[in-house]
This record gives structure tokens, C-alpha cells and sequence, in this order.
């Protein structure tokens, strides 16, 4: 009888994990199926001249360019260095918010007296910043790693310190009444508490950081995936020039919007 | 006389806000003996919380001495145990891990509290749940692993501040028999803040009555419900407890 029941249960057990199973490969397959739908409808869009594909370009003609560019361009090197100076920059990033969180949660005090500065630094437009830093620091990779730690740190510190101070009251106390340091509270409750937080500023903070490496690689860089994107909508431009086109400036710009978010969101997708 | 392992005399404590001078409590004189249970009920807010927090040491009395063992207290004293409203178990350890906390904390973990600690969970039920996570333990389950984490300090005196209140009516019965008997079992001197009469007199020998804010002592009432070694539990049943309850009730309604 048991056993009978048991495997009555099994049954709708397997039933319930196929269920989920297939909702799984449902989801998947939709994600899939709108991608390719969108490439469909650019290619066909393109090809019957919908839109014009001069302008707007179409996927095989980007597929074109990408082997073609890996090949004459070094493409690969671009995207590497991109890639490169956007983990350093993210990584030093995270230790150094980390560490000034800790510190200002050590010291309520001078957490008061820094609050204004951070909420300027952080409200500070950091694009505006870049060719500062450029005129500062030289123009060398050191200074757009410094580019990208601009765009990400002090909102990170930030959101870390407030996640700090949210720490349970009566965790702390417990450390307390244990006759704790404030050592021992930080290494105990506060840092294991917010771990969840910490992954989750971190990715914020992958992205603002490549979005600062690109922003120092417009202003001054020979590589990298910002250098193409100037370099692509000048070459665009001088083309616009000999097909007689007037309004380069518009279209130049236009350019610049579509790759941008482009380009963020494949190399995005070799970083996570 | 045998020396009281704890005395307030006199104690006394403000809070101060912005906003003013709040007396939280004031002429606090008791003494607790070596094995005795001792129960603070008051009103809610009434700053029976404040009293464990001035005997081991998070505040320190504006007035007054408190003294254990006839000497004043050190700044950070290691033989008092706290035990908070809920568990506090950290999700991020297991529940061995997190038994370990105060040990660790104090940096006294050595292999003769392991195998005192390994006693007490195999004593308490526990040691089937050593590398669980605290979230797979019920609610009873939890506070005795917390008391587990306070009993591995040996403290000389344990404080527990309403230690049942987070639990539902049932299990608070039976955790707080658990607990008694515990504590009796293994010889220690407490003192229990609770607002729940029943509680106060079940567990403790010596009930102290504190008046609103600030609170003040308004009665110190010996506990004899005439019934050697009794537990929690066993002593709900006592033909006193009702004469107890209505007189404790009669004090805190201020019509005594």
C-alpha cells in the first residue's frame, strides 16, 4: 500500500518536473525566436529596401564586417583591450568601494562630514570629465582605467555604505554582548550580511565601468572599442562626403547611437 | 549570608536625544544569590531591557555600582550570557558554525569547549543538525541552539531578554520548560525580562515587579510554590500559582 502510494506520488512528481522542464525549453526557444525574428525582419527590410541599408545596415552585411575587420582590423585586439581595461578599472573598483564603505562605517563621523562631497562626486558628469582627466593624466591607458573607475565608484560606495548601516541593530548586539570589537561585528555581521548586496552592486558596476572605458576611449586611445566607434563614424563621414551627402554631422552622430549600444552589449556578453 | 553574585545598588540611567533627557530607569537595588532565577516583569517600554543591557556592560550606570562577586564590573565582561528576543542565527553559517560565534568572538575556542559544546547539542537534540542551516530548524529547535551558543561561554549569569516572544503560543510552553530545565540542569544563575506573568512565576524563584517608565522597583516577591523540583511546566499546575499571579497582576495594575 506504501508502495503503492509512493509511487503515486513519484508520478505526479515527474509530471510536475516535466511541466517545469518544458516551460523551461519554452522560454528559451521565445528568447531565441524573437532574436532571430528581429534579424529576419532587418535583413528582409534591408534587402527590399525598406530601409535604407546604407544607413541603417543589415546583419550580414554587419557579419561581413566583423570578419572582415577581424581579419584586416584586429578586431579581436580591440574587443581585448576594451575587455582588459574595463575588468582592471572594475576591479579596483570594487576593493576600493569596499574599503571606503568600511571605512565610513567605522567612523559615523566622518561619514558625516564626507556625505556632501560623495553626493557631488557622484552627481558629477563624468563624461564631462574625461578629456579633464586626459589634460591631467596623459593620454594613456592608465588614465581611461581611471575613466572608468570615475563612472562607477562613488555611487558604489554609496549604495555599499547605506547597505552597511542597514545591518541588523540586534546582530550587532549579539557580537556585543559576546564582548566583540568593532572588528569583529564588520568580519561577522556586517561583511556576510551583504554579500547579496555587494553582488549586486558589482553588476551595476561591470556595465558603468565599460561605459566609462568607452567614454575615455572616444577622447584618446589607439585601440580599444570606443578608438573604432570615432574611427568608424569619421571613415562613415568622408563616405557621406563623396556620395554627397550635406548633413554628415547628423548622421555621424545617428551612427554613433546605433553602434554604441551595440558594441556595449557584445562585449557585454563576453564578460558575463 | 553567601555573597550574591550580583548587586545593583542604586542604579540609575538617562537616555539622551536631541530632544531631551529620557529616565529610563532610576533606584534600582536587587541582589541575585549563585543558582538563583530571578524574573523582571513591568510594563511594555518600561526599561527592563535597559537593566541587562547595564549588567553586562553595553551601557554604563550614570548612578550607582553594580558588582558581581562583591567587585565592580570589568569593561568588557566574558562570564555573562545574553540571550536576545529572537534567535539571531546567522543564515550565512551553519548551525554549528553559528554555536561557535561567541567562542570565536571571545577567541577561547579550544578543543575542551568543542567537546563541551558537542555534549550539549548531543544533550539538547541537536546533533543531527550540526552542518544544517539554521533556516531547517523549527522555532524551538532555533532558541535552543541559541542557548547552546550562550551555555558554550559557561557564563556565571545568563540574561534572557523575553527569549520566547518571537514564538507562537505552543512552542513558547514547551521552549521555555526546555529552557528552564536547562538552566537548572546546568547550575546557572539567570534573569528573565518578560511582560508575561505566567512565565515569571513558572520559571523564576524571585520575582521583581518594576513601575513605569522610569521604572522603579515597586516589589520584590520570593516565589514558593511549595513543590521541590519543579519545572516550568509542572508549576502552572501549583494550587499558588493562581494567589501569585493575582498578586503580581494586583501590582502592576497599581491596586495592590
Amino acid at each position: 500500500m506504501a508502495m503503492h502510494d509512493l509511487q503515486k506520488i513519484s508520478a505526479a512528481q515527474e509530471k510536475y518536473m516535466k511541466a517545469r522542464k518544458k516551460d523551461r525549453y519554452l522560454i528559451q526557444a521565445a528568447r531565441l525566436l524573437i532574436f532571430l525574428a528581429f534579424l529576419f525582419l532587418w535583413e528582409i527590410s534591408a534587402r527590399l529596401s525598406w530601409i535604407d541599408s546604407f544607413i541603417f545596415s543589415s546583419p550580414s552585411r554587419v557579419i561581413r564586417t566583423i570578419v572582415d575587420m577581424t581579419l584586416h582590423q584586429d578586431l579581436l585586439l580591440h574587443i581585448g583591450t576594451t575587455l582588459y581595461e574595463t575588468l582592471i578599472s572594475f576591479f579596483l573598483v570594487t576593493i576600493l568601494s569596499v574599503a571606503v564603505a568600511v571605512l565610513l562605517w567605522i567612523s559615523s563621523r566622518l561619514s558625516f562630514i564626507l556625505e556632501p562631497y560623495l553626493v557631488v562626486l557622484n552627481s558629477l558628469p563624468k563624461s564631462a570629465l574625461a578629456p579633464l582627466l586626459i589634460v591631467w593624466l596623459g593620454a594613456k591607458p592608465t588614465t581611461i582605467i581611471v575613466a572608468g573607475m570615475s563612472v562607477a565608484l562613488f555611487g558604489a560606495v554609496i549604495n555599499l555604505y547605506t547597505g552597511f548601516q542597514e545591518a541588523d541593530e540586534e546582530k550587532l548586539k549579539l557580537i556585543y554582548t559576546f564582548g566583540g570589537t568593532k572588528k569583529d561585528a564588520l568580519f561577522k555581521v556586517v561583511l556576510p550580511s551583504s554579500v547579496p548586496l555587494l553582488l549586486g552592486v558589482m553588476k551595476v558596476n561591470i556595465g558603468l565601468c565599460l561605459v566609462g572605458i568607452i567614454i575615455g576611449e572616444f577622447i584618446s586611445s589607439k585601440q580599444g572599442l570606443g578608438h573604432l566607434i570615432i574611427y568608424g563614424s569619421q571613415v562613415l563621414r568622408q563616405r557621406y562626403i563623396r556620395s554627397g551627402w550635406n548633413a554628415e554631422v547628423e548622421w555621424q552622430s545617428c551612427c554613433s547611437a546605433f553602434s554604441f549600444p551595440l558594441l556595449t552589449s557584445v562585449s557585454k556578453c563576453f564578460i558575463l | 549570608m553567601e555573597k550574591p553574585l550580583l548587586e545593583l545598588k542604586n542604579v540609575g540611567l538617562s537616555y539622551h536625544t536631541p530632544q531631551g533627557e529620557t529616565a529610563a530607569v532610576s533606584h534600582i537595588s536587587f541582589q541575585v544569590p549563585k543558582g538563583g532565577f530571578v524574573a523582571l516583569v513591568g510594563p511594555s517600554g518600561c526599561g527592563k531591557s535597559t537593566i541587562l543591557n547595564l549588567i553586562c556592560g553595553l551601557l554604563k550606570p550614570e548612578e550607582g555600582q553594580i558588582l558581581m562577586n562583591g567587585t565592580s564590573l570589568p569593561e568588557k565582561p566574558s562570564n555573562i550570557g545574553y540571550m536576545l528576543q529572537k534567535d539571531h542565527l546567522f543564515e550565512w553559517r551553519t548551525v554549528y558554525s553559528n554555536i561557535l560565534l561567541g567562542l570565536e568572538t571571545q577567541k577561547r575556542v579550544t578543543a575542551e569547549k568543542k567537546a563541551y559544546i558537542d555534549k550539549l547539542m548531543v544533550t539538547y537534540g541537536l546533533d543531527a543538525f550540526k552542518q544544517a542551516r539554521p533556516s531547517q530548524l523549527s522555532g524551538g529547535m532555533r532558541q535552543r541552539a541559541a542557548l547552546i551558543r550562550t551555555l558554550a561561554l559557561e557564563p556565571d549569569l545568563l540574561l534572557l531578554d523575553e527569549p520566547f516572544s518571537a514564538l507562537d503560543y505552543q512552542t513558547r510552553l514547551n521552549v521555555s520548560d526546555d529552557i528552564g530545565r536547562i538552566i537548572k540542569q546546568e547550575k546557572k544563575t539567570a534573569i528573565l525580562v518578560t511582560h508575561d506573568i505566567s512565565e515569571a512565576i513558572s520559571m523564576a524563584d524571585t520575582v521583581i515587579v518594576l513601575t513605569r517608565r522610569p521604572a522603579t522597583i515597586k516589589n520584590i516577591i520570593d516565589i514558593d510554590l511549595e513543590m521541590p523540583d519543579r519545572t516550568p511546566l509542572a508549576s502552572r499546575n501549583a494550587p499558588l500559582f493562581k494567589t501569585y499571579f493575582n498578586q503580581i497582576w494586583g501590582e502592576l495594575n497599581g491596586h495592590a
